[in-house]
Formats: C-alpha cells, sequence, structure tokens
C-alpha cells in the first residue's frame, strides 16, 4: 500500500442529466435548484388521465401501445383522476358529458395540465351543433392543443412533448391550498 | 319469400290498414295507417309463412320536406326481418301532426323499449302504453326534439345544465385554474368571473 498522493484524489465528477439538474455518480444525490429538480421529476412523469370519447382515443391507445411506447417518456395511463397529472380529452365533448368531465378535472390533484386531443375537443370541429360543446376550454383550462382528426400518434406525443416543455419552464407552482 | 310477396299478403290481410307499397331498388316498404300497427306487426311475426322474430330497427321519421300523397307529417319505420325464413320487410306507420303517438310495440318485441326511447327524444312522437318513455340520449331536462325539421342545427337556446356549469366554472377561476387557456361563456359571463391566472 502506497502512500496516496494530493493528486491522486479527483473531484467527484458532476453528471448533468437535465437542464440545471446534475447527478453525482457513485451517490445517491442529485443537485440543483429545487426548481429545476421538481419541473424534471414532474415532466418525466406526466400520468394522464384518458378520457377517451370518440374515435381520437383510439389513435390515443395506438400512441401508447407498443410500436410508438408513451412509457419511454414515463407516460403511463391512469384509470383514476385522483393519480393523474394530465388530462387527455380526446374525441367530441358533448353537451351532456361536460359536467362529467369538469367533476373529473375537479377530483385531479395540483399541478394539471389538460391536452385537448383532435379538433372536437379543440373547437368542436365539424360538430357544430346543438348536442357538442364548442372546445373543451369553455369547461376546463387547456395547456396544449393537437390538431388533427384524429391526430396521429405521433401528433399526440409531438403534444405531450410540448407539454413536457411548458412543464420545465414553470416556476415555483406549487400547490395551492383549498 | 321475397319482398314484394310479404307486401301483398299484408295487404291482402289488412286491406283498410295499408294505404300503400313502394318499392325501391328491391326494397319494400309497405305504407299503413297507426291504428291498428300492433296487430299488423303481431300477425307478420306470428304467421307461419312470415315469422318475422326479429325487430331489426324501429325509427322516426319527420316527412317534412317529402312528396307524397300517403304521406302524413311523421311516421314511424319498423324493420323487421325473419331469422328462420331470412326474408325483411320495412313497415311505415304514417302519424299526424296534431297528434304525434303510436301504439307501442314493446309487448312484441320488449327490446323496443330503447328504440323507442330513442324515437320520442329525438322526433317527439310519444308511444302509448311505453312502460318507461323517457329520454334516453337528451338530458332530460333538455328542451324540443332536436331531429324534426323545424329545430334549428344548433337549437333555440343554451341547455340549462351547460350553462349552470359554466357560471361554476367561472365561479371557480378564483381557485386558481392553472395558466391553460379559458374561453368561458358569454362576455357577460367572463366580466363577472373572478382573477385569471
Amino acid at each position: 500500500m502506497g502512500e496516496v498522493k494530493e493528486s491522486d484524489i479527483k473531484e467527484p465528477a458532476l453528471v448533468e442529466i437535465a437542464d440545471g439538474v446534475k447527478k453525482i455518480p457513485g451517490v445517491n444525490a442529485i443537485l440543483g435548484p429545487l426548481n429545476a429538480i421538481v419541473n424534471w421529476g414532474r415532466a418525466g412523469s406526466i400520468w394522464p388521465m384518458t378520457f377517451g370519447l370518440a374515435c381520437c382515443a383510439i389513435e390515443m391507445m395506438d400512441a401508447g401501445a407498443s410500436t410508438n411506447d408513451l412509457d419511454r417518456f414515463g407516460i403511463i395511463f391512469r384509470a383514476s383522476p385522483r393519480q393523474a397529472d394530465c388530462m387527455i380529452v380526446a374525441g367530441t365533448l358533448t353537451k351532456k358529458m361536460s359536467p362529467l368531465l369538469r367533476r373529473v378535472y375537479d377530483q385531479m390533484p395540483e399541478p394539471r395540465y389538460v391536452l385537448a386531443m383532435g379538433s372536437c375537443a379543440c373547437s368542436g370541429g365539424v360538430f357544430n351543433s346543438y348536442a357538442v360543446t364548442q372546445g373543451v376550454d369553455t369547461i376546463v383550462p387547456v395547456d396544449v392543443y393537437v390538431p388533427g382528426c384524429p391526430p396521429r400518434p405521433a401528433a399526440l406525443m409531438q403534444g405531450l412533448i410540448k407539454l413536457q416543455e411548458k412543464i420545465l419552464q414553470e416556476q415555483f407552482r406549487w400547490s395551492q391550498w383549498r | 319469400m321475397e319482398s314484394m310477396e310479404i307486401a301483398g299478403k299484408v295487404r291482402d290481410r289488412f286491406q283498410e290498414e295499408v294505404l300503400d307499397i313502394c318499392d325501391f331498388h328491391g326494397q319494400v316498404g309497405i305504407i299503413v295507417k297507426r291504428e291498428k300497427i300492433v296487430d299488423i306487426l303481431r300477425w307478420l311475426r306470428d304467421s307461419p309463412d312470415t315469422k318475422m322474430n326479429h325487430l331489426m330497427d324501429l325509427c322516426g321519421v319527420d316527412n317534412k320536406k317529402r312528396q307524397g300523397e300517403n304521406l302524413l307529417r311523421y311516421e314511424v319505420v319498423y324493420n323487421l326481418y325473419s331469422i328462420p325464413l331470412r326474408h325483411l320487410i320495412r313497415i311505415r306507420a304514417q302519424v299526424p301532426e296534431d297528434d304525434a303517438s303510436i301504439d307501442t310495440v314493446t309487448t312484441l318485441w320488449c327490446g323496443a323499449d330503447w328504440h323507442e326511447r330513442e324515437c320520442y327524444d329525438l322526433m317527439g312522437i310519444s308511444f302509448d302504453g311505453h312502460p318507461d318513455l323517457r329520454r334516453i340520449l337528451l338530458p332530460e331536462d333538455w328542451v324540443g326534439h332536436p331531429l324534426r325539421k323545424e329545430y334549428p342545427l344548433r337549437g333555440r337556446e343554451e341547455w340549462s345544465g351547460l350553462e349552470k356549469l359554466q357560471h361554476k366554472v367561472v365561479e371557480l377561476q378564483q381557485f386558481g385554474a392553472g395558466d391553460g387557456i379559458m374561453r368561458t361563456g358569454t362576455k357577460k359571463l367572463q366580466a363577472k368571473g373572478g382573477k385569471k391566472s
């Protein structure tokens, strides 16, 4: 066992795993501003509440299936609003369904996001009629609009990536007292 | 049996009731009066020649913009099929505008229940003797029957349930609505609403 020289001791190299979030190799610790760490965690684990209402739901299921595989973004579908961060409104929202959509949204814990998928959810689409709500943004606040009729799975993934970008730019969005 | 042959049999059996028989590309429809519709359908179901044991569909039609001397304002269409004999026929019962009602056929096919409720909901034809004639698709406090020709595409007024919901949405905005985009109802509602985040 030789003498340990001062020059042999190396500083632990920090590895940047996300913008502003650093990890110390071999040590169970991450470094960075709290804001960056929280946003990084949230953006990497969007658990959407599925609100499949029409044909868009088929594309949403396809986006979750193995070819496109939303799981690799940390996006895992939840069947309960209380476990969800994001609601994907996929399809035509009728007026009769609107109070139920709002109720499900109200049951989601903060922070919560809404992704309107497809023309019908964005604006009512071709169904400018007595029975269809003209856009879910009249009922709940919408963060990302994904146009298309229906949008392909790649478009939905693009929408979710946009949502991740939005989450990463948030400044101290903590849960509010209710 | 060919549909035309069935139609001939129905005309022979119910001479007073059958108004006309129409044929369009092999699809035969029998236009009948509404009074004895249950008897006609029961006979078609139970007669050994026809055995129409399957009510494929029951729906309502608004004849307002349709040409035809035997047509009244509404009609109820029964599409019948015989599973053992594999033939089909269409019965069109005429319903006047001033008394939009017809006897129920839930006594013959209990599956007609929801079809008749749908027809009542969207077309406003009431079915006498129906066990549970409520709206089935639209909310129960809806005003009007949307598939009638005089009903405007976007309705005359907003459904009260949606207005209530929009008031609630504006009320809830004061608790913070995230930074998503929100378009709530009318300008009057927006002016009344709490702070926007």
